[in-house]
């Protein structure tokens, strides 16, 4: 099969055989944030300009298409502007937290990359208890969006950073819970051994309806932890102009912006990990032949491709559907959500006790 | 000097006597939900909204004032400015009032025509309508489907009338100009593609239940409240009140035609959104009845070259897309009218906003705002 795991072992051989074990932490240390920071950017502006091609192709537009071949620059050169624009700071708000809150929910969204393995063997921090450290740090970025609401001193970004601490903190409940319907599963926290429990079907297969219905529930919820459309409360153009990044400018602005994008390829990236098998290859039973064919596919392919999957589907719900009400919102997460998604990991207990699932 | 900021804090201090809690906020002038430069200085309790007050003015041109001192002929072209999505029915009603005066019949090619172009006006302004509502509420992607039919009409209009949106085509005494010779036919295809284009917003925006959710129960106005506000046309016609004009007293070729008056009668904004699609649907069957059966003839009735209305008081009324518009000319008998005086269908619908939207939620007020279809330029004049 088709694997990073040599590059990453030559690399690590080479770097043990020339340098002390101390500067080769380092250096790692270094390639990895370097690795993180272009991926990144490149991830970021890929899914920007993702967003404007799907969304005009719903909107019987063309989108960006004057950038370069097929606009593809697009966003390059709109990043390049945010980056040229002054970093405007209002008169009455607090400067400290005002700078601050960017960063904040950025370094977050580059927190939570580590335990995702991109590819067979290409993972940063192979951690243990891998998805609680996702649904643990996830959390967190909420902080950084409060701070920048309460920073503002512009009512309208109170009201956003008020409705999203509500929302991200009710719906980490049913995202956390839909996890663990996978981890009671595959009985470990660790990524990499939810990835190998689906070497023969991936979850969403091997784990009937009570799989699918946490697939549903963590699809919603995280549309709704990434303040999407039609969760998008904190920012609801139409009620709170731009809810809480109302004061943002330039690259502080062109930063929430980026986090967003990169939150919602992390969430897609954890649910085409846990439901989807990751980097796993699709097999179908004992189709020797047609396993063997898919085995041919890179496994970083087989992880795009999912990922970017379910990215659109959740581009798909922007585009189509109008915004729930703050109250509404939160009814669906504590009357329906959550008793479903509590009853729906009773029931895949069961499932794992008793060994039915394929 | 008394500066605009200066006009946005003083109305924010008279507002927020209340309680501390209250938090005061500006939505406009310049905001994505108000379509035009509409303020509203609101209360709020948290996300409740304690007390609405509408701030208007900020695009008031005095087109009253400037009529006065135009020809009965010339001030037809500025209320094409003034509820700029319905401009033939503005340009109708007060040529309507000034052949009142003259006391001129109109030809019945020029009466077939002016319900025509009314009608494709009124499917117009309710499709920009259904796309601004639709973005109102968070969903962008219905605006594109409704610009894409509305640009047929345009493109319609633009043959005929030689312009797009202000189209300045009725003039005393019948239309400006002729149909184009490709009109009927245009008008024949656009129908057929609307028909099936109408099912399809059903099927994206009406359908979906996160859009009825957001719309039932949203915004109510009895029947009571809508008459003691002034409340026409759609908006009242969801509560129950039957106001149309075009039923009540028929004008031009509305006699002619048969189509049903839209009534509601839960007074939601789910009403009102629905008077508004159904109306769209009414307006086909009128235009169908018409369209094959446009008489030959004059265009236009002969009318001097200055035009004098006697002395005395005229006033005339139409359905536009919005509600009710009366025109009330003052004459004293010279060639400029005395006084003009417009009752625009904006203003009395906005009046009752905030008792619809006293005790809702922000988000609420958006649905409920969105209804009403406000066109600022008709409130300030």
């Amino acid at each position: 099969m088709f694997s990073l795991q040599g590059l990453t072992n030559s690399i690590q051989d080479w770097l043990n055989a020339t340098f002390s074990p101390g500067w080769v932490l380092i250096i790692q240390c270094g390639m990895v944030i370097l690795l993180a920071i272009s991926l990144f950017a490149v991830l970021g502006l890929a899914l920007v300009l993702m967003e404007r091609k799907v969304a005009a192709r719903m909107q019987i537009r063309l989108g960006p298409n004057r950038v370069g071949p097929m606009g593809m620059f697009q966003t390059t050169a709109d990043t390049l502007k945010l980056v040229l624009k002054e970093g405007f700071t209002p008169d009455g708000a607090d400067k400290f937290l005002f700078n601050l809150a960017p960063f904040v929910v950025m370094i977050v969204a580059m927190l939570i990359l580590a335990p995702i393995a991109f590819a067979k063997g290409f993972q940063i921090w192979d951690i243990n208890i891998g998805v609680l450290y996702v649904s643990a740090v996830s959390s967190l970025s909420v902080i950084g969006i409060l701070m920048a609401g309460w920073a503002s001193n512009n009512k309208y970004s109170l009201l956003g950073a008020m409705r999203s601490g509500a929302q991200i903190v009710s719906y980490e409940l049913s995202a956390g819970l839909s996890l663990l319907t996978i981890v009671v599963l595959s009985g470990s926290l660790q990524v990499t051994d939810i990835i190998n429990s689906q070497q023969n079907g991936w979850w969403i297969f091997k784990g009937h309806i009570p799989v699918l219905i946490a697939f549903v529930i963590f699809i919603i919820a995280a549309t709704a932890e990434t303040n999407r459309a039609p969760f998008d409360l904190a920012e609801a153009e139409s009620e709170l102009t731009a809810g809480f990044h109302t004061e943002y400018a330039g690259m502080k602005f062109a930063l929430f912006f980026l986090a967003e994008y990169i939150n919602i390829f992390i969430v897609c990236a954890i649910g085409a990990t846990l439901f989807f098998g990751g980097w796993m290859p699709f097999h179908i039973g004992n189709w020797q032949q047609f396993n063997h064919i898919m085995d041919y596919i890179p496994s970083s392919v087989w992880f795009f491709v999912k990922t970017f999957f379910l990215i659109f589907l959740i581009m798909w719900f922007r585009w189509t559907f109008p915004r729930l009400r703050v109250d509404q919102l939160l009814n669906l997460e504590w009357k329906y959500l959550l008793p479903i998604s509590l009853f729906n990991l009773l029931l895949a207990t069961v499932i794992a006790i008793m060994g039915w699932h394929f | 000097m008394y500066t605009e900021t200066q006009l946005i804090k003083d109305a924010t201090k008279s507002s927020s006597n209340g309680a501390d809690s209250d938090l005061v906020i500006n939505v406009g002038p310049q905001h994505p939900a108000t379509h035009g430069v509409l303020h509203l200085v609101i209360t709020l309790n948290g996300e409740t909204i304690k007390k609405l007050e509408p701030h208007l003015g900020y695009i008031h041109r005095s087109i009253e004032k400037m009529c006065e001192s135009l020809s009965y002929r010339q001030f037809i072209y500025v209320t094409s400015r003034m509820d700029y999505l319905s401009a033939h029915m503005n340009n109708m009603a007060c040529a309507m009032t000034v052949e009142k005066g003259l006391q001129v019949e109109v030809p019945a090619r020029a009466q077939y025509i002016r319900v025509l172009m009314s009608e494709l006006t009124r499917i117009a302004s309710h499709e920009l309508w259904w796309g601004a509502m639709a973005m109102d509420l968070g969903a962008f992607t219905p605006f594109f489907y409704a610009f894409r039919e509305r640009e047929t009409i345009n493109e319609i209009m633009e043959e005929t009338c030689g312009a797009r949106l202000t189209m300045n085509y009725m003039v005393p005494g019948g239309v400006m100009v002729d149909l184009h010779p490709t009109f009927q036919q245009k008008v024949k295809e656009f129908i057929q593609l609307f028909k099936s284009k109408i099912d399809e917003y059903d099927e994206l925006v009406t359908d979906n239940i996160i859009f009825q959710n957001r719309m039932k129960g949203v915004g109510y106005l009895s029947k009571e409240d809508a008459i003691s506000y002034g409340c026409t046309g759609p908006v009242a016609r969801a509560s129950g009140v039957s106001s149309d004009i075009r039923k009540i007293y028929p004008y031009e070729a509305y006699k002619l035609v048969q189509f049903d008056e839209v009534l509601e009668t839960t007074g939601d904004s789910f009403a009102r959104y629905t008077v508004r699609v159904r109306e769209m649907k009414e307006s086909v069957k009128i235009i169908e009845q018409l369209i094959d059966n446009i008489p030959e003839g004059d265009y236009q009735a002969k009318t001097k070259a200055v035009l004098k209305l006697p002395k005395g008081e005229f006033y005339t009324r139409v359905e536009t897309a919005r509600g009710e518009l009366g025109v009330y000319i003052v004459s004293e008998g010279g060639t400029t009218p005395y006084r003009i005086k417009f009752r625009s269908p904006g203003f009395s619908n906005l009046s009752a906003l905030e008792h619809m939207a006293k005790g809702s939620k922000i988000g609420d007020l958006m649905a409920t705002m969105g209804t009403l279809d406000l066109v600022i330029p008709d409130i300030d004049r």
